[in-house]
């Protein structure tokens, strides 16, 4: 079929043909190692936002990367149907939608006094009927620090502690906001901020922007809040020595009846910035009340029904869609990173990191 | 020598173009993707799950194709250890496009991840709900899908090896019908060393 002396030719015979092989082999691996990061020193990844959030705060096997501490919750939504106009999603429709929930403190430390962070999130999975799912995480405060990936990478580079002092450097904190002037209105809000005594009476803000579509093809670009029901201030519990006076909290008040919250949603008008979560809308554009979360059940996270769910913000049911917020993308790659790192954990892969038993409290 | 057995069948070769761009591609989205925070990270993962869910769909389909029409035999001359590599290789590659997909799948599934292919197109979950499935079956995704880029690597170095050095049809069995090797590969033989010694 060949010529068989081919193979006996002359090294330099086929020189060309190999280095032609070497090429496009070698151009290959060199396109998928730049793509995959591994030649992009510089690019942001998953990785190295997660890396980040371990270094400032340390590796808690088993545990979320960030809003580490927290409880699980179980409840529903009953829709208003209000939001049908907007949105196709089944969640919007009449009637009522299971969840699992989470509320938590940030931080990566699961062990964190409940006082140390005057921010409190609600997460939700809302499980439809059609076995859709909506994911949501929200903040107890109405605006982000920074608006990019990349600005929020460089805040938790300027807030990693420092070993010497196990704090902050102060001066790096100042430089960072002094290089980020878009971190005002949260830097406003956080002055007069105060860790709350209990997660029921904060309102939670969904910060980025996303999108409602309705079945006429519609797009409505949307950002929404839980409102509590519960405006008491104080806390039977009270929180002199408990760091963890939260969870105590809500077990006791949920021990009494639910918890109620109203999802409103708030409708921007052209113009209103979906890609900036640094920025609030005007406080005139219309709201409309969606429906009632329900919260009925509360237990701990390494037990409860929340522990094993990412609560990545891009898991949207038809009818909610992104919007062109970078931090949302962003979100959701870290998430899904940290979710590996916990869940390897879980499983006590080679590799992943080994659970330590929880420091003694001084 | 002309011959049906020569070459591959014509839905043969069509599978095999076709997938070789869907795989390629799906190999750097998917690295591109897990590597990325923008918004790449949001539309390549909304092209990874449909993409995957087609090539396993083309991947059963081959495999039946495959059955029906064994492909050309490899060149007799060809030496015993190249042979075991080139079979090897081609099996490899069939296990790793038939369970890619279904891992991810079922990596997704153990997730409690809804599985969705478009914005309302869902996919049963293939998997019972576990975290520790899910890191199994994560990590087995990432590791195949190295092993079967790294096997690309090598099948295509191979193929260029057979077309530019050996020249001995293997190459364009799958590159041309039967009618046409028939008339090509005798000047092949013809002229065998102009061609390679011009690329210098």
């Amino acid at each position: 079929m060949h010529d068989p002396s081919i193979l006996d030719a002359p090294p330099n015979r086929h020189l060309g043909s190999w280095a032609l092989i070497a090429a496009v082999v070698a151009l290959t691996l060199g396109a998928f190692g730049y793509v995959g990061g591994w030649l992009a020193p510089h690019r942001l990844t998953p990785r190295r936002i997660v890396d980040q959030l371990q270094d400032n705060a340390g590796t808690f096997a088993g545990y979320r990367r960030n809003h580490a501490k927290g409880v699980c919750v179980t409840g529903y939504f009953q829709s208003s149907g209000q939001a049908q106009a907007y949105s196709d999603a089944q969640v919007f429709a009449s009637g009522h939608t299971p969840l699992v929930g989470r509320f938590a403190i940030p931080g990566g430390n699961p062990y964190a006094p409940d006082s140390s962070v005057p921010i409190r999130s609600m997460a939700l999975r809302f499980a439809q009927a059609n076995g859709q799912q909506w994911r949501t995480g929200m903040n107890s405060m109405p605006v982000f620090p920074v608006s990019t990936p990349q600005a929020f990478y460089a805040q938790l580079k300027a807030q990693q502690p420092d070993p010497a002092t196990g704090k902050p450097d102060p001066t790096k904190v100042a430089a960072f906001f002094a290089a980020h002037p878009e971190t005002a209105a949260f830097r406003a809000w956080a002055k007069t901020a105060k860790p709350s005594a209990s997660f029921a009476t904060e309102n939670y803000w969904s910060l980025d922007a996303f999108v409602f579509t309705n079945n006429a093809g519609k797009r409505q670009p949307v950002r929404w809040r839980m409102v509590p029901e519960a405006t008491d201030t104080g806390s039977s519990v009270g929180n002199g020595n408990n760091p963890d006076y939260l969870a105590g909290d809500l077990t006791q008040r949920l021990s009494q009846g639910p918890l109620r919250w109203h999802l409103l949603v708030t409708l921007a008008q052209p113009g209103d910035p979906t890609n900036d979560a640094t920025k609030e809308w005007p406080a005139d554009r219309p709201t409309i009340d969606a429906g009632t979360l329900v919260i009925e059940h509360t237990g701990p996270q390494e037990s409860g029904a929340c522990r094993d769910i990412n609560y990545d913000p891009l898991v949207l049911p038809d009818g909610i869609e992104a919007s062109d917020d970078p931090l949302l993308p962003a979100r959701s790659a870290a998430y899904a990173d940290s979710y590996l790192r916990r869940t390897s954990e879980e499983a006590h892969l080679p590799g992943s990191a080994v659970a330590q038993p929880k420091p003694e409290i001084k | 020598m002309k011959s049906d057995a020569n070459t591959f069948t014509l839905p043969a070769r069509v599978l095999h173009w076709l997938m070789a761009i869907m795989i390629l591609a799906m190999l750097f989205i998917g690295v591109g993707m897990v590597a990325s925070v923008s918004e790449r990270h949001e539309w390549l993962l909304r092209i990874h799950k449909p993409l995957g869910i087609a090539i396993l769909i083309l991947a059963v389909l081959r495999l039946a194709v495959r059955l029906r029409h064994p492909p050309p035999a490899l060149p007799v001359d060809l030496p015993a250890a190249q042979k075991l590599a080139a079979h090897a290789s081609h099996w490899l590659l069939y296990i790793l496009m038939l369970t890619m997909p279904l891992i991810g799948w079922a990596m997704l599934s153990a997730g409690g991840y809804p599985v969705m292919l478009s914005d309302s197109l869902r996919l049963p979950p293939i998997f019972p709900t576990s975290p520790v499935a899910f890191a199994v079956l994560r990590h087995l995704h990432s590791w195949f899908a190295m092993l079967l880029f790294l096997t690309f690597l090598a099948h295509m170095a191979a193929a260029l090896y057979h077309g530019l050095i050996r020249r001995d049809g293997v190459l364009s069995s799958m590159l041309r019908g039967g009618k046409k090797v028939a008339v090509i590969e005798p000047a092949e033989m013809i002229e065998p060393a102009i061609e390679p010694d011009s690329m210098r």
